[in-house]
């Protein structure tokens, strides 16, 4: 029989005494293999320092030359009841990410405070993280009894400031338990020196944790995570893999991806090496195959069609906690990851700052700085699905990458609204409604061989942006790829023959959104044809890109800016500038598609 | 779920999490049981195709059994299989058997040094070709920039630090105190050129975990791991001289499992037959640091 399995994290201020209740819990159950004890016994007499029970935890050799933890370490632990996973979760303010990245993985935590000490700041952050984290279960261990003379009161007076804190984060019904590390009294041992004591030692508390509320009741949250054909192994199967964070389905019932809103019926879940399995519940990496073949990649999140939809925005009202050593910023480039997607985003504005040691808001800073919580808004480059925090924590969570590194996370709160909200509604809207023909759009891009793209080519009026698109136009229909142009007098008098001014008059946005508007929905039906799309728009801004990436609900979008100089704030995919040499730059054009992955196999 | 089908969709997760986020992927095969669960939960995760390129180490010390076990499953599964090797130390003698070098630099020598400079693409590399059935000098030499990595917490105090996704730098090195933080399935795929990221799906399994689920899989293992009459056999498998066998009547998997469950080796660690950890009291933390496994 199977054995349950539990994480548990150990958190506290820096030198509270974490990994030494953890040595202690470790060696007087009897969990160590043999001749650990004494060889770190050995160790420290040839060392001429006093053993630590800490010893047993801290294995590197940083971490004993200093005596403290760096990294959360990994301890596994058999209890009567279970399995367990310890981690021993660094104290020191230095290594908080660590502490997170150890905190993150557990099911329950023990927080610990020195009794001799008190509560200290990481005392209150580390539990306002682990609140922020979602993690409900918390037992307080009041450590180093043998330094306070084993004294109630001492105890009572931080049970009772402990609880009002923890309280005011929502985790009112944390357990409090009195103990010595370094003598080991209510660890796994009852013992004399607090005959006031009647409750349960660490090991009950332990085992009285209870495993996470099934997932599996909530409503269906499948990110996809890739799209599998193996064709080069002659393996037909389409194959859409994702881990389902929460909920369930089954073989038959009908999904929708958002944010796209496409709908499909589950043929097959897939398996290797099993039973034929018909089910998949939360938790588990799987793979299905679909009725009807709509085009999906990575980031897309799976729901149910009879179930709550998730919510769709790209102004996301948020609660974050900061890494990085540069401070959040508005005005920089963020990478925003949540499920399966990837975003590019900014800090649009920063609602309070909470030192989270005192949980007071402080005065209104304009960056976010290594280690703050902060409350502030967040605006995606693209609307993406997720949920609330208050409906499904689960899908509510996001990490921030600065450059290279994860730099920050968070939980989202609200979604603003707002123009591109607004957008975002009308867009799903569309797709929900959107009547497809027999011939789907992934049959077309099968067929032709190409993903299908808007590729807008700009640059200053007459600057030689339309000869290029015009070209570019041929060169890739000489290519055999499935290509057409629209020029700008072909819209004006045509499509936007009511819009008076034309767009060029700059100081008529009203105009000018329309237009961009017109040319999105025109674009989205030319790339639901398989067409690449090539349009010629003068001057076109970073904003206004969004827009159009927005509205044409696909990543697919590339601009090309024609001329020396670029005169908006838009950062082009492709600079022609030297325009006079187009025949150069023309050779060029099926690499650039390629690096653009435009073209390939398409699954 | 158990705790087994838990710990299996969770590799899976992390193995296509790798796939879809690093161009040039592979996967390291030390071809002991650890790397061959791996190799499953590849098989497991891409549904019986493993679409990047295996790596082995090949320090030419290898117990006989192990090599002509990898190349079986290679062909019988199809495998995209590439070694490498330090050949310049091996010419030279400058190994552990040879007697010129001490069992520590001979492993940097012959697996640090080697798997840095062929993951790197700077030594040569060897593919096996399926259609002439041997191995043929690879084109291919560019850098790998995700490299996905068996190791498990439980066998060591550093490996007991890791992430699921573990940077090192142009260097190899790998810096343990300022790790990327890692919560709520996102990890640290993006990075700096010329660095690459180790891959750990097997972090949170135990020794016991592994033989319970080779067992459930019927996974093929060497028979090096099971007694065959002579009363001994191989808990870990590494070079010949430098790994010992322990007394064991342990002839099939599940003897093995009760042996580490309530058996003999319930309370004995299990790298404790190999002797390169015993050098000095932190040598594979060093090591590891310099690019070890």
């Amino acid at each position: 029989m199977q054995r349950e399995q539990m994480n548990i994290v150990f958190t506290g201020h820096v030198d509270h005494g974490k990994s030494t209740v953890v040595g202690r819990l470790l060696a007087d159950t009897g969990s160590l293999p043999e001749g650990k004890l004494e060889q770190i016994r050995r160790d420290c007499e040839k060392n001429s320092k006093p053993f630590e029970y800490a010893f047993l935890l801290d294995a590197l050799k940083d971490e004993q030359s200093q005596g403290i933890t760096i990294d959360a370490a990994r301890v596994f632990f058999n209890s009567d009841k279970r399995d367990y996973i310890i981690i021993d979760a660094p104290g020191h303010i230095e290594f908080l990410k660590n502490m997170i990245t150890g905190a993150a993985r557990a099911e329950a935590a023990f927080l610990v405070i020195d009794a001799d000490e008190g509560i200290q700041e990481n005392s209150r952050r580390h539990g306002y993280l682990l609140a922020m984290l979602g993690i409900s279960q918390v037992c307080v261990i009041v450590n180093k009894m043998d330094l306070v003379g084993y004294n109630q009161q001492v105890y009572k007076r931080i049970v009772r400031k402990f609880s009002r804190f923890l309280k005011s984060i929502n985790l009112p019904k944390v357990k409090f338990v009195p103990v010595s590390g370094r003598e080991g009294d209510h660890i796994y041992h009852r013992m004399d020196r607090m005959p006031w004591w009647e409750g349960a030692t660490v090991l009950e508390l332990l085992d009285q944790f209870k495993k996470s509320e099934s997932l599996e009741r909530l409503p269906l949250r499948m990110p996809v995570t890739d799209i599998y054909k193996f064709t080069n192994f002659a393996d037909s199967r389409r194959i859409i893999a994702g881990t389902a964070e929460t909920g369930s389905f089954k073989e038959g019932d009908e999904l929708i991806f958002y944010p796209s809103g496409k709908k499909s019926r589950v043929k097959s879940i897939e398996s290797f090496n099993t039973q034929t399995v018909t089910e998949v519940s939360a938790g588990k990496a799987t793979g299905i195959t679909l009725e009807e073949q709509i085009y999906l990649s990575r980031g897309a999140l799976a729901c149910r069609v009879d179930e709550m939809p998730p919510r769709v925005g790209n102004c996301l009202m948020v609660s974050l906690f900061w890494l990085g050593r540069e401070p959040l910023v508005a005005g920089k480039e963020y990478l925003l990851k949540t499920g399966t997607s990837k975003v590019r985003c900014q800090l649009t504005e920063i609602s309070k700052i909470i030192d989270a040691s005192s949980l007071d808001a402080q005065d209104r800073k304009n960056q976010v700085d290594r280690h703050d919580v902060a409350e502030c808004i967040l605006t995606l480059q693209k609307v993406i699905a997720f949920d609330l925090v208050m409906d499904l924590p689960q899908t509510s969570r996001f990490v921030l990458v600065d450059g290279y590194e994860i730099a920050g996370g968070g939980i989202i709160r609200e979604v603003v609204e707002g123009r591109q909200s607004e957008y975002g509604d009308r867009l799903i809207r569309r797709n929900l409604e959107w009547e497809n023909g027999i011939v789907t759009e992934l049959d077309r891009m099968q067929q032709y061989q190409q993903r299908p793209a808007l590729i807008l080519v700009t640059g200053v009026l007459n600057g030689g942006n339309k000869q290029f698109a015009e070209q570019l136009e041929k060169k890739l229909f000489s290519l055999d790829k499935t290509v057409y142009y629209l020029g700008y007098r072909s819209l004006k008098y045509g499509l936007d023959a009511d819009l008076r001014n034309g767009f060029q008059n700059r100081h008529n946005q009203m105009i000018r959104e329309e237009h961009i508007r017109r040319i999105s929905e025109i674009s989205h039906i030319m790339m639901d044809a398989g067409l690449f799309f090539i349009v010629k728009i003068d001057a076109l801004t970073y904003e206004e890109r969004d827009l159009i990436q927005l509205l044409i609900g696909s990543s697919r979008l590339k601009t090309i800016w024609v001329g020396r100089d670029i005169t908006t704030d838009l950062v082009p995919d492709w600079h022609i500038r030297h325009p006079e040499n187009t025949a150069d730059h023309l050779e060029e054009v099926d690499q650039i598609m390629t690096e653009w992955e435009l073209l390939g196999d398409i699954k | 779920m158990n705790q087994l089908d838990q710990l299996e969709s969770i590799g899976v997760r992390i193995l296509r999490e790798a796939y879809s986020n690093f161009k040039n992927l592979c996967m390291l095969w030390s071809i002991g049981k650890d790397s061959t669960v791996l190799l499953w939960l590849a098989r497991k995760a891409f549904y019986g195709h493993v679409p990047f390129p295996l790596v082995h180490i090949d320090t030419h010390f290898k117990i006989p059994e192990m090599i002509e076990y990898r190349d079986r499953l290679t062909r019988e599964w199809n495998l995209p299989m590439v070694y490498g090797e330090n050949s310049e130390a091996l010419a030279a003698g400058q190994t552990y058997p040879d007697g010129n070098v001490d069992r520590l630099t001979c492993c940097r020598l012959l697996k640090a040094e080697a798997l840095k400079n062929t993951l790197n693409g700077n030594w040569k590399r060897y593919r096996f070709n399926h259609g002439t059935d041997r191995y043929e000098l690879d084109d291919n030499k560019d850098l790998y920039t995700g490299v996905i990595v068996g190791v498990r917490a439980d066998e060591e105090g550093s490996r007991s630090k890791e992430r699921y996704f573990s940077p090192r730098d142009k260097e190899n090195i790998w810096d343990v105190g300022d790790q990327p933080p890692e919560f709520w399935n996102q990890f640290k795929t993006d990075f700096a050129p010329g660095s690459h990221v180790r891959i750990h799906p097997l972090l949170d399994w135990t020794e016991t975990n592994i033989w319970e689920y080779i067992e459930r899989e019927k996974i093929p293992t060497v028979s090096l791991y099971y007694n065959q009459g002579s009363g001994e056999r191989y808990r870990s498998l590494g070079c010949g001289p430098c790994t010992h066998s322990v007394q064991s009547e342990a002839r099939n998997v599940s003897e093995i499992i009760s042996e580490l469950k309530t058996g003999k080796f319930a309370n004995i660690a299990e790298r404790s037959g190999r002797a390169q950890d015993k050098e000095d009291g932190g040598g594979l933390e060093t090591l590891r640091r310099d690019g070890y496994m």
